[in-house]
């Protein structure tokens, strides 16, 4: 199955209760499939679409705020579009699910993949200071399974998740071992995990507010701070990362997504060369796995961080080692994927090899 | 025959002294108290209590629902 | 003769503030049209009993804190997007009464393609629009309902169409989209008026009951501070120069 279609199926099967799009390249299946599989009769999840990614973004805060399991799909320009109602979804505190297929920029750019969404995903993306909680899919099978975690950290934090998706995921078709059916919350279920803040009906209780509004300045800090210990949790208990021929390596190639699926063959290259390379792969994106690759600071000669953009997450990278370990980025831009002998190349290139 | 007579109850310290229940009142009843509520306005008061027929006319159009208003039959 | 206390017996009480509004003091400046409307949506739900099934979505601008005087459960949207996120609730809560409370900037203007298209789709909704001509909030500049020559901040010399364009009957044009049900032109400047507005928002409420899509309810209303007028004397400007342009009545009811 193709990465945006078990994106599609994944959300049924995960017990979604409503996704909200508008068609863009390269992630239309996504709604497609919904449309074509028509979950509304199977499971009762609704699946709209929208007039604009802004009003698609603003009907899952409206449905997030029923304390239900909703979603959309978009990709780099749409995101941008979706910022407004991301950040309202951040300071309200609702879950949602946002999967983002990204594709080359700046402005319409081009529909072939990149990565270079980075920091608007993983920085916040709108105003005020706020974090994603940031998935990358390096696998369509990782894009049927991040659907679900999506959810349940979305849910277990009461705060916005994202797929961090690209064309070539998105597009690319593999085989896949879709996750069985689970049925969509009951009333007692969604009254018992969001009961405390949902908009349900005001019936023996006080009256529920979603707002992200705070005319006092005090208060409004309060919140935030709250935000904030939020946030540390997260960092300090839902980073994933997988590391892949580490153990021995002289060099690490630090990538995400489709790049890390590239960086593979690359080590391939590099080990027949002699050169003894691993990769590490963040996993979340945010929280970035700082502490598990500032271990690796002392143990390796170098690093470099291979991303289909100018340099995004490199600045991560070096934060994580803190000049510990020479820190250098390759990749191609504006929606080229780069070859492994490229990035071959680039990496030999940057250590002077 | 039944006549009626009225009278209003205003939350004196909630009311933001707007004056549009003193033109709503056909009776000419109401009208902004010279004295001041802890907020500053004057507020809304039967100034001319006899001619209330509780029409409730003030209650309608009071934008803060500070007004209550009583209406009882009387024989003529 | 009686007097005063025999008539304020707790049985002779004809009218009253609804329960459905809390007791927080409105932020609303004396006179504000907001304060009435907020008060027959309440009166509405309490007439109907649907408290516990009613959803409100608050706008960006002075009714924003609208949450925090009527005792439904709420959701506060970004700017203009009303429309939207009530379109998300009504969908995923089929059964419940979800309105929108939107001024003019946020449903006129940034809000016209959310408010434009959930007419569209007859979203199973209330929308309830105040016109008062003005941005209330921001300090009175010009909305896309400004009179043409009305003095507004930013247009400190009149609204001229040749550099504002004209004032936009929004109403009018929903009226034309399939998807909406009921729409019409009120006002609250009188205890007739009044009483008109509530029944009309208490029929869109009973359409929304009877799932017939969108039922649209303009309140052209005053802002007697960014008018820079008192309250009666707003009241006598907007039936002087607003009804004129935005006559009251009907426009659609199937």
């Amino acid at each position: 199955m193709k990465g945006n279609e078990v994106i599609a199926e994944a959300a049924i099967r995960c017990g979604c209760d409503g996704y909200f799009g508008y068609p863009i390249t390269p992630q239309s299946e996504v709604m497609e499939t919904l449309m074509l599989r028509k979950p509304w009769e199977e499971t009762g999840m609704v699946v709209l679409q929208a007039e604009s990614e802004v009003a698609a973004i603003n009907m899952v805060y409206g449905a997030a705020t029923c304390g239900k399991k909703v979603m959309t799909s978009s990709s780099s320009p749409g995101v941008s579009l979706k910022q407004e109602g991301i950040t309202y979804l951040a300071g309200a505190e609702l879950p949602c699910l946002v999967v983002d297929v990204v594709r080359g920029g700046p402005g319409l750019g081009t529909i072939q993949p990149a990565q270079s969404d980075y920091f608007q995903a993983t920085k916040g993306g709108g105003h005020g200071d706020y974090h994603l909680i940031v998935l990358a899919p390096a696998s369509v099978q990782e894009m049927n399974d991040f659907v679900d975690l999506g959810f349940e950290l979305a849910f277990k934090y009461r705060n916005p998740a994202m797929i961090l998706s690209d064309g070539v995921i998105g597009q690319m078709m593999e085989k896949v071992e879709l996750s069985p059916f689970k049925p969509r919350w009951t009333d007692e279920e969604i009254e018992k995990i969001s009961g405390s803040w949902a908009l349900r009906g005001k019936k023996n209780r006080e009256h529920h507010i979603v707002t992200s509004l705070e005319l006092d300045p005090y208060g409004q800090e309060k919140f935030n701070r709250k935000l904030q210990a939020k946030y540390r949790e997260i960092e300090a208990k839902e980073v994933r990362y997988e590391e892949i021929a580490c153990e021995d390596a002289d060099y690490l190639l630090i990538a995400y997504g489709s790049s890390a699926r590239i960086c593979q063959k690359t080590v391939d290259l590099a080990r027949e060369q002699g050169i003894k390379v691993g990769i590490f792969r963040p996993i979340t994106l945010y929280p970035f796995p700082m502490e598990a690759l500032a271990k690796w600071a002392g143990r390796v000669k170098g690093m470099l961080s291979v991303e289909m953009s100018a340099g995004q997450m490199v600045y991560d990278v070096r934060l994580a080692v803190n000049g510990k370990v020479k820190v250098e980025h390759y990749g191609r831009l504006g929606g080229v994927i780069h070859a492994p002998e490229e990035v071959l190349e680039g990496f030999k290139s940057a250590f002077g090899l | 025959m039944a006549k009626f007579k009225g009278a209003i109850v205003v939350d004196n310290e909630k009311c933001k002294g707007c004056g549009l229940c003193v033109v709503a009142c056909p009776t000419k009843v109401i009208e902004l108290n010279p004295n001041v509520n802890g907020k500053g306005y004057h507020y809304a008061w039967m100034k001319n209590p006899d001619g209330c027929i509780g029409c409730a006319s003030c209650g309608l159009v009071c934008p803060d629902s500070v007004i209550s208003v009583y209406k009882m039959s009387v024989e003529s | 003769m009686s007097n005063i206390q025999d008539i304020t017996k707790p049985e002779h009480l004809v009218y009253r503030k609804t329960p459905l509004l809390t007791d927080n003091v409105m932020h609303y400046c004396p006179g504000c049209t907001h304060g009435v409307i907020h008060k027959l949506v309440g009166e509405v739900i309490e007439e109907l009993d649907i408290q516990d099934k009613t959803i409100g979505v608050s706008p960006v601008g002075c009714s924003v804190l609208a949450y925090n005087y009527l005792d439904i459960d709420w959701a506060q949207a970004a700017h203009g997007r009303a429309p939207a996120v009530a379109t998300g609730i009504s969908r995923l809560h089929p059964e419940k009464y979800v309105f929108t409370y939107q001024g003019d900037g946020d449903l006129a203007s940034i809000g016209c393609a959310e408010i434009m298209h959930a007419c569209s789709r007859g979203e199973n909704i209330v929308v309830i629009f105040i016109n008062n001509a003005i941005y209330g909030m921001t300090g009175g500049q010009m909305a896309p309902t400004t009179l043409l020559g009305q003095v507004t901040a930013t247009t400190p010399y009149g609204r001229d169409p040749k550099l504002n364009g004209f004032p936009m009957k929004i109403t009018e044009l929903l009226a034309q989209l399939d998807g909406t049900c009921y729409v019409t032109r009120q006002s609250a400047d009188t205890p007739g008026a009044v009483r008109k507005a509530k029944n009309a928002i208490k029929k869109a409420f009973q359409n929304t009951r009877l799932q017939k899509g969108t039922s649209f309810i303009e309140i052209v209303g005053t802002c007697n501070s960014g008018w820079k007028m008192t309250p009666v004397d707003s009241n006598t400007w907007m039936r002087e120069n607003m009804f004129p342009k935005y006559p009251l009545g009907d426009i659609k009811d199937i």
